[in-house]
């Protein structure tokens, strides 16, 4: 996993609430056997006129000038700013790996669903919890400035406005461990094999009913 | 001891170890694997060298690929096939407990084929690369979705990195009225607590409404979890869990069977155990429920109407209104009722086992389908579904109504087949989202019960099954 340490990024705003993991990346891209390449696709169904497929040049695909990420002020944006619950809805890691694709390294939203939350950190994507009048706050001065830009400071746990205000967020200590240091959470676990063949041992023994000869 | 919930005991028995920031380590019994969310996982492992830590731990099969119709032909788009094929290979070189590939007659959709074979237990931890595993909690088991990096982790060391969600208990008081099932539960819930209202928690669903559901309707609720937020959902254990698991393949057997039920028989939450959030329904309020938005908590029943948002003051749900208004081609104030359908869909992991089939098959006898349905599409949920169904005849009701009898899969619930809706279609349908684009670009869906279902198809337009 690639490393998160500290950033200053160009700042999206994509102003909707309950944006699901099929807007993120609908379901025909999930057809890859790949982990890469699904940042052309990333809201494919707001993000062109026409109707995508697998295997299509997007680049000669017919952009739709209303949707946020074809604004040419945020191009290159590699914060994404969003509304209550975003990710909520399926699985799919493909919603993390198309932000990662696309650029994307943070996403700050009021909150986020629980499994798309837990993938980000799997990818170098972190995601930012702030209160509601926060997120108000930054919709509104991000789209007021052209360029506007936050800088991330996983370290610290802040974030800091061009202004120089400065908002703390929460993290694991866990998490921050694994994203700071890109770990490889396998093995990591793995440092602990023998605790969980201690636990599996006793587990076979008090519910037999669960093991059986594959 | 202290009193503990359902969810404290499952949790608690799984803990491998804790880290000082509450971080553990959840040993995992049970994983079910389906084509989508495993290549990425598999080719991991092979990366550096792993396998599987337990081989008879995966039970896999595929699904939201696989064609409903003309299996003579195979799969015909290229890369669905090949998904299917990484999966029949992967499983080849990496192992299984079972396996049921495409066409066997024990294939199906994952959240069907696990609880029929026997391979969710109660009292086991079950995960998968699929958001609605949540489903396997209706048999007192903790279940949710992983992600693909979860899905690798699980299978090269038995466990996930985790931490404790918070407890919630959705209490539904009272019988509930002739007619309501447990969709009509699960979205009334879903409608009172909002999509993100279980978010951080796994919800106990309890209460004498609940307990009156059978093992197929407490799927259907758990199923549904997820669309409030909450990755994974419960039912305690009760006599109709175990009467359900009895005789299963792979269920246990003999002196275990005993021993089994001894310990299933603890799975409930203790008389004073403590929620850190309860919701209370009165059951005799339900009445049948139809979404018309994009979001499963837009949501009415059937003597409801679409919103206005001018009646709307938070500008964010206001939006929200009127995007969704836009996207399903509704006008405000307009009854559910009067809301014609061009596809009916009855199937997916949420509502496509026998009971639903029995359900809609009994609004289907004797009538047929509306002139202005183009299609009523009838997808059991596994193979072994679809041999019960056609035992009992249901088969031949639907077909005489006009109906399409399939072959099962996940199917039009998302449209990664060839079952998708058209741009500006209207489907009633018995699956689990309503999100834009969801059942096809510009598909438009309507989530109800199989009876709902089956009577717009009969009808045209939504109607109270009470009153048909």
């Amino acid at each position: 996993m690639k490393a998160f340490n500290k950033l200053d990024g160009l700042v999206c705003p994509l102003d909707r609430a309950n944006v699901d993991t099929d807007a993120i990346i609908p379901k025909q891209f999930l057809k890859s056997i790949q982990r890469s390449g699904f940042g052309p696709n990333l809201f494919d169904e707001w993000r062109y006129l026409d109707h995508g497929e697998p295997g299509m040049d997007n680049s000669v695909r017919p952009l739709n000038p209303d949707f946020v990420l074809n604004f040419p002020r945020y191009a290159g944006a590699q914060v994404l700013l969003a509304r209550e619950n975003f990710g909520c809805g399926s699985s799919r890691e493909h919603a993390p790996w198309a932000l990662d694709d696309q650029g994307f390294r943070v996403v700050i939203a009021p909150s986020f669903a629980d499994i798309f939350f837990n993938n980000c950190y799997k990818n170098g994507l972190l995601p930012i919890v702030q209160p509601a009048e926060v997120v108000d706050q930054l919709f509104r001065e991000c789209e007021a400035s052209e360029g506007y830009r936050l800088t991330v400071d996983l370290a610290a746990q802040t974030i800091t406005t061009p202004s120089g205000q400065s908002f703390a967020f929460d993290i694991t200590e866990h998490r921050k461990h694994c994203l700071l240091g890109g770990l490889d959470e396998i093995g990591l676990t793995l440092q602990h094999a023998d605790t969980i063949k201690t636990y599996e041992a006793a587990r076979r023994q008090s519910q037999p009913w669960l093991f059986h000869q594959a | 001891m202290t009193a503990q919930t359902l969810y404290d005991k499952l949790w608690s028995s799984h803990v491998v170890r804790e880290e000082a920031d509450g971080t553990v380590l959840l040993y995992i019994d049970r994983h079910l694997v389906h084509e989508v969310t495993s290549p990425q996982a598999f080719e991991g492992l092979k990366l550096a060298g792993r396998g599987l830590w337990r081989v008879d731990s995966v039970v896999s099969t595929a699904d939201h690929n696989t064609p409903t119709d003309h299996w003579d032909e195979g799969i015909k788009d290229p890369i669905s096939r090949q998904q299917v094929e990484t999966l029949d290979a992967n499983i080849k070189s990496f192992g299984a407990l079972a396996y049921f590939p495409f066409k066997d007659k024990g294939q199906g959709i994952v959240h069907v084929m696990g609880p029929e074979q026997g391979a969710t237990l109660p009292g086991m931890t079950v995960v998968c690369g699929d958001s609605h595993t949540s489903t396997h909690g209706a048999f007192g088991a903790l279940a949710h979705g992983i992600g693909t990096s979860e899905v690798e982790h699980v299978m090269a060391t038995q466990c996930l990195v985790a931490k404790k969600s918070k407890n919630m208990l959705v209490q539904v008081n009272g019988p509930l009225a002739a007619g309501i099932t447990g969709k009509d539960v699960a979205l009334a819930i879903i409608g009172k607590i909002g999509t993100a209202g279980g978010t951080g928690y796994a919800i106990e669903f309890g209460g004498e409404a609940i307990r009156s559901l059978s093992m197929e309707g407490r799927m259907t609720l758990c199923n549904m979890a997820i669309e409030a937020g909450a990755r994974s959902g419960m039912v305690a254990v009760d006599e109709k869990t175990i009467d359900y698991v009895k005789g299963r393949p792979f269920a246990p057997s003999g002196a275990d069977w005993d021993a089994a039920v001894a310990y299933w028989n603890t799975l409930h939450s203790d008389e004073g155990a403590h929620f850190d959030a309860v919701v209370e329904l009165d059951a005799s309020d339900i009445k049948p429920q139809v979404t018309w938005g994009t979001s499963p908590e837009m949501v009415t029943d059937i003597d409801g109407s679409v919103p206005d948002p001018a009646a709307e003051a938070d500008p964010v749900k206001k939006g929200s209104i009127e995007r969704a208004l836009a996207y399903m081609g509704l006008t405000a104030n307009t009854p559910v009722k009067e809301i014609p359908v061009d596809i009916v869909f009855i199937g997916s992991c949420t509502n496509s086992r026998i009971e639903d089939l029995r359900e809609a098959a009994a609004v289907a006898r004797g009538r047929t389908k509306a002139a202005s349905v183009k299609q009523v599409l009838v997808v059991p949920g596994s193979g072994l579904v679809k041999a019960q169904a056609e035992a009992e005849g249901l088969d031949k009701i639907f077909i005489a109504a006009g109906f399409e009898w399939r072959e099962p899969g996940c199917s039009m619930c998302l449209a990664m087949n060839a079952d998708r809706l058209q741009p500006g279609e209207r489907c009633a349908s018995t699956s689990n989202r309503n999100f834009e684009g969801r059942q096809g670009q510009g598909g438009r869906t309507h989530l109800v019960s199989p009876a709902m279902a089956a009577a717009a198809g009969v009808t045209g337009h939504f109607v109270d099954i009470r009153q048909l």
